[in-house]
């Protein structure tokens, strides 16, 4: 039954188990306005054949509509939509909501490609390699207008907004290679801006993270502009260490637990901190990125308002790179050796 | 001006021939001339945004490129819905029959103020030239929703195509408070707020829309050209803005502005049925204000084009469940049109193919976009080819087939000839046929998830594309053939007589044409429009005498 | 402007009834074409909220040190006397004393000069200490993003608002002369009327901006 109604409705396949489950919701919802559409067409034709005109001045009755009448035109109608509604809300915050031990990937898109970016390295260019059956969270930036994320086998879509982040995740359960589009319109190259998922069996897919980890890609990675100054072969905590020396972070941050004019960064993502006015706010990649943007915005409770703003200065790539080093800083990750890098924790897990 | 003046000899005298020469033209404050001009107007921009669907279409047909560039095809989709909305959908039915008969049915003789109206045709024509000068020197390539940071920073001609909607809005405006004074004070002696021609009621709704989410949208446009013109960053994310604020405020108008383009057909269709059916509407209260209604909550349910966009998950249920309501309202309507057939007298004739077509299309084009609204449907279906095919089925399904309905139902009464009925059979099997196969496809596309505004295409999606062009062709011929027929009989149609569909709505109390001055003697109005309970046909009207009166 | 309209010199137009029927359909009409004026202010007023809301600290440094408050609470004094002689030269235009009413108008114009002139003078200093919109914006005290977003609605805002109040500006004119002209009576007095309705919608919406701008 499933089968037939994707293949009738032209539907691609589905690679998820969302992707089913909103599916099923479609076929529910396509079949009433189908069956909506042909019953006032076939009323209409019904009426049509019955009350002909005779004469051309024919009188006709006034007919007005019961009560009855109206609350049927009203409730009926109206139940079945929210009946849909019903269904598709909680499935659009299933959509919303990661799970806690997704893998994370950063998405960065540009015109007219995309970059994504593992943890613990590698890059990719327009490949997206997952694993199935493990969920994967993307978070998503832009680098110059909107672009948005679609894979049509996992009915999944999110607009990728320059300036800050947006996330979505998935559970691609069948391996195989799926189609990624641009879904908003972002100019000239907007309809060869196109991707590709490739979901691989969980042991296939650590082997192959683990190759591309030890060889790197520097020749996909040459494809990303000049401007980039992340080095594709170190892992994105490593960059991040070295653009935090950079911009200066340290002089006013510590990694190692210390009290300084600034929080330290020891220990702090997820760290639930306390804020000036008395709320509390968790210290997610949303709050470390707006921290960079605006840190005036959302001060720790004990420190004063003194740091600069760094929107416009750091680029998009940079910012991911600087959080997924504060997140590399755990209590049990920084005993590793450092040559090697912070190990990323829900990769392991 | 228009090509019936000189051409047509009539025995009476009446407004098209009262004056004549180009002057009395452009210095008119008749509101029936003013409909005239609005319906060259408007269908000189139709046929321009035709020309353009024609252009993307035949782009479209092989998965690569085809008689374009990248860049041309975008500014091609661009100025189809820039032309289409602004220049065609928006002002159409309200400029060309809302002038014309709004007046006629009130027993008025002419809206409150003809001045106003006149400027507003010159409004709109100043717009249009404004855009059109933009899209000659190379025309913008953002798409009509002009989305933050791209339209600010695209090279090509975005700030006259922003001038010219924002000056259109104004003229929109205009014709808008026109009409909502006009049928608060104008209306004739009897006639009630429940004795007001269906028409009347969305008309009104219309206005009110349009008074009120025109000026967010100007202002929004503007700031737009003020960013692109000064780079003073608004809406640009590497100067502090935030692009969907931009979102917010352009759909706030924008989703008002989808039942600004369907209320006046909504409006239509209330009158042509009952007309053709010889039958009072039924449920006419439910229809009034259902028409208020829609014009009530379409204004709370703009958030649901930005469910992919990054607003909070609490915004899009709101949202979400608001888009429910505004769906019931159409529901309303479309139950009564089709009861109001019951126990009626109906006769076939091209209008009221247009009716039929137009109440399957906006069912299923209408519970598609509730569809739309149901979250999670929505995020697979945005911004591809089903939304494309959704709100076609809406405008061209729905709007359209108004547009055709009104234009033949009045045609007589509005130049005093009958148009050829086989012809326009005919036509009316072209559009409808050709509407579906250019449209039926694309909501099949968007379910492969071909995402719009795509230049060059997968090759899964070519035999599809192929379809919706073929489709597209047919639907060209037909409105081809409906102006060369319409042309035809300005001259050589059969003289109509004041009333040929033996309608008893209250504007063919008048000769056809109807005289410069609406009714020597005002009208008294003892009933509601569409009585058909007694036998005689309302005399061959002494010109202005009231129906039973 | 609707007023234009009912001015035709037998003062019923051919398509009303009655005197009464146009002189509502006047009102009406001016009513609901000030309604679409806020409107048009309401799109500035949700970006101004979304930004404040968003640059909460920056809005309030840039409203503290970047504009004049004795500026603005003048211009506060002026555009609302004006407002008062423009109610009163409604009320004598009524009584048919058409001088005075053009006498008060005439008084309520200088107050229009007198606010665009003390805006002017806070445009000169703006622009001699770097507070302009977007790239153009070098003023040191206050930094940060949202800065210079502050600025350009700030331009927005007061600049639109200021060609309002030159638009109201030349109808107060026409009107000061046509009471001149003893033209208004207890009769016929809708065109003063709305003329008057636009200048309060104009003084309304500055009522609205100095707040925003130059006090929270």
């Amino acid at each position: 039954m499933n089968e037939l109604m994707r293949r009738m409705l032209f539907l691609p396949e589905q690679a998820s188990q969302y992707a089913r489950d909103v599916d099923h919701l479609h076929y529910f919802v396509i079949t009433t306005t189908m069956l909506a559409a042909a019953g006032v067409a076939l009323t209409v034709l019904f009426f049509f054949v019955k009350f002909r005109r005779r004469s051309e001045s024919q009188t006709t009755p006034v007919v007005n509509p019961k009560p009855i009448h109206e609350v049927l035109f009203i409730g009926v109608p109206l139940g079945f939509f929210l009946l849909w509604f019903a269904i598709g809300f909680p499935q659009y915050v299933r959509l919303q909501t990661p799970p806690r031990d997704a893998m994370d990937v950063y998405v960065q898109a540009k015109k007219w490609m995309w970059k994504f970016s593992y943890a613990g390295g590698p890059n990719g260019i327009d490949v997206l390699h997952v694993p199935a059956g493990r969920p994967v969270r993307l978070l998503m930036t832009s680098r110059d207008v909107i672009h948005s994320f679609f894979v049509p086998a996992l009915r999944l879509k999110q607009d990728v907004l320059p300036g800050r982040y947006t996330q979505t995740w998935f559970n691609a359960d069948r391996p195989g290679r799926y189609e990624l589009f641009c879904a908003e319109y972002c100019g000239m190259g907007h309809s060869a801006m196109l991707g590709e998922i490739v979901v691989m069996k969980p042991a296939d897919f650590d082997a192959w993270l683990a190759d591309a980890r030890r060889s790197g890609s520097p020749a996909v990675d040459a494809a990303m502009s000049e401007e980039e100054r992340v080095d594709p072969r170190q892992s994105l905590p490593e960059q991040g260490r070295r653009l935090a020396a950079e911009y200066g972070c340290f002089k006013c941050h510590t990694v190692d637990g210390t009290r300084h004019i600034g929080p330290t960064w020891l220990d702090l993502y997820k760290k639930t901190e306390r804020l000036d006015g008395g709320k509390t706010v968790v210290a997610d990649e949303g709050y470390l990125t707006e921290s960079m943007m605006d840190p005036r915005a959302k001060i720790v409770a004990g420190y004063q308002a003194v740091m600069p703003t760094y929107q416009g200065k750091i680029p998009a790539p940079e910012i991911a790179a600087i959080v997924e080093f504060i997140k590399s800083l755990r209590t049990d990750a920084v005993k590793v050796e450092p040559s090697k890098g912070p190990v990323y924790e829900p990769i392991r897990k | 001006m228009n090509p019936s003046e000189s051409s047509v000899v009539y025995n009476t005298p009446n407004y098209l021939n009262a004056e004549s020469g180009v002057r009395s033209w452009l210095l008119t404050r008749d509101h029936k001339r003013i409909g005239v001009m609005y319906l060259v107007l408007t269908s000189a921009a139709f046929a321009l945004g035709g020309l353009f669907a024609m252009l993307i279409r035949i782009e479209l047909l092989t998965p690569g490129p085809t008689i374009m560039s990248a860049l041309t095809y975008n500014r091609m989709f661009t100025l189809h819905g820039v032309v289409m909305i602004f220049l065609f959908m928006v002002p159409a039915i309200p400029g060309i029959f809302g002038n014309f008969f709004l007046p006629l049915m009130l027993g008025a003789q002419d809206v409150a103020f003809p001045k106003l109206n006149l400027l507003s045709v010159y409004l709109y024509l100043v717009g249009a030239v404004i855009a059109v000068w933009g899209m000659i020197h190379g025309g913008a390539d953002t798409g009509w929703t002009f989305y933050a940071p791209y339209s600010t920073t695209t090279p090509t001609k975005v700030v006259p195509i922003l001038l010219g909607a924002f000056v259109i809005g104004f003229s929109s405006i205009v014709t808008g408070i026109n009409f909502i004074v006009t049928t608060h004070t104008m209306r004739g002696p009897g006639l009630t707020w429940d004795r007001m021609p269906l028409f009347v009621w969305s008309i009104y709704a219309t206005s009110v829309i349009q008074v009120l989410a025109t000026p967010v949208l100007g202002m929004v446009l503007l700031l737009v050209a003020i960013e692109h013109a000064f780079g003073f960053g608004i809406f640009d994310p590497a100067r502090g803005g935030d692009p969907v604020l931009f979102q917010h405020l352009f759909w706030f108008y924008s989703h008002p502005a989808v039942y600004i383009m369907v209320l006046p057909a909504m409006a239509v269709i209330s009158e042509v049925v009952c007309a053709y059916a010889r039958k009072n509407m039924f449920g006419y209260k439910a229809v009034a204000y259902s028409s208020l209604g829609i014009a009530f909550v379409g204004f709370f349910t703009w958030g649901h084009h930005l469910f992919t966009s990054g607003q909070s998950t609490f915004d899009a249920g709101i949202f979400g469940v608001l888009s429910m309501f505004v769906g019931i309202f159409t529901a309303i309507k479309v139950f009564n049109w089709t009861a109001t057939l019951y126990q009626g007298a109906i006769k076939f004739t091209a209008p009221f193919a247009y009716v039929c077509g137009f109440l399957f299309f906006l069912v299923f084009g209408g519970m598609t976009g509730v569809a739309l609204a149901t979250v999670s449907l929505d995020v697979h279906w945005q911004d591809t080819y089903f939304v494309v095919a959704h709100f076609h089925f809406i405008m061209v399904g729905g709007t359209i087939m108004a547009f055709l309905a009104a234009i033949h139902y009045w045609w007589p009464k509005m130049f005093g000839r009958m148009y050829p009925e086989g012809w326009a059979l005919v036509a009316a099997c072209l559009i409808i046929l050709g509407f579906n196969a250019t449209f039926i496809p694309q909501f099949l596309l968007g379910n492969m998830g071909m995402p719009r505004r795509y230049y060059s295409y997968p090759a899964q999606f070519w035999p599809l594309n192929v379809a919706s062009t073929a489709g597209a062709t047919l639907l060209g011929f037909g409105f081809l053939l409906i102006l060369v027929y319409l042309l035809i009989s300005l001259r050589h149609g059969k003289v109509a007589g004041p009333n040929p569909w033996g309608s008893r709505g209250f504007e063919w109390n008048t000769p056809s044409p109807p005289s410069a001055l609406n009714f020597p003697v005002p009208p008294v109005f003892t009933h509601g429009p569409h009585d058909y309970t007694t036998g005689a046909e309302s005399p061959p009207s002494a010109p202005g005498e009231p129906e039973h009166a | 402007m609707p007023e234009l309209t009912a001015r035709a010199a037998p003062p019923l137009a051919h398509h009303f009834v009655t005197m009464r029927q146009q002189t509502e359909a006047a009102r009406l009409g001016m009513w609901l074409f000030l309604v679409s004026e806020v409107l048009l202010f309401t799109g500035l007023f949700t970006a101004y909220s979304v930004y404040r809301f968003l640059y909460a600290g920056v809005f309030e440094e840039a409203s503290r040190h970047g504009v004049e408050l004795w500026a603005g609470t003048t211009n506060t004094f002026v555009l609302i006397t004006s407002s008062l002689t423009v109610a009163l030269a409604f009320h004598f235009a009524r009584l048919g004393r058409g001088r005075l009413a053009a006498a008060l108008l005439v008084v309520s114009l200088l107050l229009g000069f007198v606010f665009l002139g003390i805006k002017a003078v806070e445009y000169t200093n703006h622009f001699h200490e770097g507070q302009l919109p977007g790239k153009y914006y070098t003023f040191a005290e206050v930094q940060g993003p949202g800065a210079s977003m502050f600025f350009t609605l700030y331009f927005i805002m007061t600049g639109l608002h200021g060609a309002h109040v030159v638009v109201g500006m030349t109808v107060l004119a026409v009107m000061a002369v046509r009471a001149w002209r003893e033209e208004f009576g207890p009769e016929h007095y809708a065109p003063i009327e709305i003329a008057g309705l636009y200048w309060h919608l104009v003084d309304l919406i500055w009522i609205f901006l100095y707040p925003l701008l130059y006090l929270i």
